[in-house]
């Protein structure tokens, strides 16, 4: 791949409000590219493989930034970078779930510039696309990854449509287990999206990994009180510990009841375009204790309905065990 | 892959008519339309080692590039320029930052710390060097000043790191050498902790 020393020529916006922000999103729309700590956007840009006329750095918009406690959960600021978010009190004592996932994103100089925001918003890691080829994801008609001779070790097992390519966001797995809420802003107003809704398919839009518009801003996360202080389980799986996406991830976040599951959620990452749910699991261990044997029945229900492709297979078998070791619990 | 592209005309197609850029709603380059005022400022002054530097700085530029190429602080390397091996750490605030995924403009207002800036002005080098110089932790000496780097901010924030604390904050620098334990002996040592 052909890697250049510079971006090519584009203006750059540095917004020091929410609505300065949107404003711009608004004026700009479609021909601007939102930047937060910019470790997802320089590789597109450098390597001419998606390109802008403008960018809106939304790094020195306090009021996006950090965490705080609201009414019913913790909030956290869209601009935090993933650094915060491993250290503070808040996140360590009440969804620790979310720091452990936070702690493995590539290695410690991105999480110091990477934020929360840019984390769940990034685009997916398949080659073919990122390279620059025009495949479906790309506006183009061809899934090079889903062909006799593509290499999709990487790619999905659920959810495909055309489009093969997974959800690389570790924070997002470990949200979506813990119910999260996006708060999204523009000049027309702010919504709040669940996060079940946020992150979207193929099926759903093939070009967008979320439900954002052209002129939307994520500008933070709520995380529920009802999962404070859960018991939690998170493990990512990659070929290193530094740098690399997850090949399959789990974040497991279960109630208990007098030693029994009262309400779960299970999600696993990398293995379809989103954040992908096991419901069955999460069905099956209602009631019973946090055990061997029931996580010896839950595995088998957890890669049902997977349409591995040419060389992805293994993931399966990977989702079944790491849906066991979240429920062996603590040795 | 089934479909053979000869890789600079793609490129060049991509370039010109913009397919396969972007498509994800972020415009794209071709389209056109003219720019909206208030874009940032070109001429900057920034805190490098202590000093103030004015330069003139395009608003894409990365920090790596306006070092090296603007400044003459080569001291800054670039291995792969994005993001995956930490030859170009810098510290931001005492942060360690990739300085080849950082724009310059976001350096504004902030203190830039480069491997230039360590040793004292009569040429006493600064005790993380000298460590790595004692435990002859280089090998070919490429990753040295982002290792140095990342260092240096760990020592500022956990002055006695035991070895895998710094074993995890160095896990952003690669070395092709492989002189990880070398490098690590040199933590120890810069830190009051000799083996
Ligand atoms: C070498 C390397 C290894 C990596 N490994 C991992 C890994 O193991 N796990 C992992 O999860 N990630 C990994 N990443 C991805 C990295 O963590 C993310 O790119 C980073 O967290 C993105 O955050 P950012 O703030 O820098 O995003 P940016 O690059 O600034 O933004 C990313 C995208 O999100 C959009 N965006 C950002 N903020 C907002 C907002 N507030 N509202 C709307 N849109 C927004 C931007 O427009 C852009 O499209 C890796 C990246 C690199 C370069
Ligand atoms: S998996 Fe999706 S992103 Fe990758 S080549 Fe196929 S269509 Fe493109
Ligand atoms: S040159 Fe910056 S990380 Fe490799
Ligand atoms: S000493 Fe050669 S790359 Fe590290």
């Amino acid at each position: 791949m052909s890697a250049y020393d510079v971006m090519p020529d584009i203006e750059l916006y540095q917004p020091a409000t929410v609505e300065d922000a949107t404003e711009l999103a608004a004026r700009l729309k479609g021909k601007a590219w939102l930047l937060a700590g910019g470790q997802d956007t320089y590789g597109w840009l450098k390597d001419r493989a998606k390109t802008t006329e403008a960018m809106i750095d939304l790094k020195g918009i306090d009021a996006l930034k950090g965490i705080r406690e609201i009414p019913g959960g913790v909030e956290i600021g869209a601009l935090t970078t993933l650094t915060e978010i491993t250290r503070h009190p808040l996140i360590g004592e009440r969804y620790s779930l979310l720091r452990e996932a936070a702690a493995v994103v590539a290695s410690p100089q991105i999480r110091n510039m990477g934020t929360l925001g840019g984390n769940l918003c990034q685009d997916t890691r398949c080659w073919y696309y990122r390279r620059g080829l025009s495949c479906y994801r790309a506006g183009g008609n061809i899934c090079y990854a889903d062909s006799p001779a593509g290499m999709n070790r990487e790619h999905a097992l659920f959810g495909a449509s055309r489009c093969v390519a997974v959800s690389p966001s570790d924070t997002a797995t470990a949200l979506s287990a813990l119910e999260a809420t996006m708060i999204v802003t523009s000049r027309r107003g702010s919504r709040e999206v669940p996060v079940d809704d946020f992150f979207v398919g193929p099926d759903v839009d093939i070009v967008n990994m979320t439900a954002l518009a052209d002129d939307e801003v994520l500008a933070s996360v709520r995380l529920p009180d009802h999962w404070a202080n859960a018991d939690f389980h998170f493990e990512k799986v990659a070929d290193r510990n530094v740098w690399d996406f997850a090949l399959v991830s789990i974040a497991a976040a279960l109630r208990m009841r007098d030693g029994r599951i009262e309400s779960a959620r299970f999600v696993c990452g990398g293995v379809a375009c989103v954040p992908y749910r096991l419901p069955a699991v999460e069905q099956a261990v209602v009631g019973k204790p946090r055990s061997e044997s029931t996580g010896e029945q839950a595995a088998r229900l957890a890669s049902r309905g997977a349409e591995p492709l040419n060389h992805n297979q293994f993931k399966a078998p990977l989702m079944e065990n790491l849906v066991r070791r979240a429920l062996r619990g603590k040795a | 892959m089934n479909v053979k592209l000869n890789r600079r005309r793609f490129i060049k197609g991509v370039i010109a008519s913009g397919i396969a850029a972007g498509t994800i709603g972020h415009g794209n380059a071709a389209a056109g339309g003219a720019r909206p005022a208030e874009a940032v400022d070109r001429l900057l002054s920034l805190n490098i080692n202590g000093r103030t530097r004015r330069v003139d700085v395009l608003p894409q530029e990365t920090l790596a590039h306006t070092l090296r190429y603007k400044l003459g602080l080569t001291g800054t390397k670039l291995g792969c320029n994005r993001g995956e091996c930490g030859a170009c750490t810098v510290l931001i605030d005492d942060v360690p930052h990739y300085a080849c995924s950082m724009l310059t403009h976001n350096a504004r207002g902030k203190t830039v710390l480069t491997v230039e800036g360590l040793q004292q002005a009569d040429g006493t080098l600064h005790p993380v060097q000298q460590a790595f110089v004692d435990e002859l932790a280089p090998q070919c000496g490429f990753c040295t000043p982002g290792q140095i780097m990342a260092t240096v901010g760990l020592l500022r924030v956990n002055p006695k790191p035991t070895r895998e604390q710094a074993r995890h904050s160095l896990s952003g620098n690669l070395c092709r050498c492989g002189a990880y334990d070398h490098y690590l002996n040199a933590v120890m040592r810069a830190s009051g902790q000799a083996t």
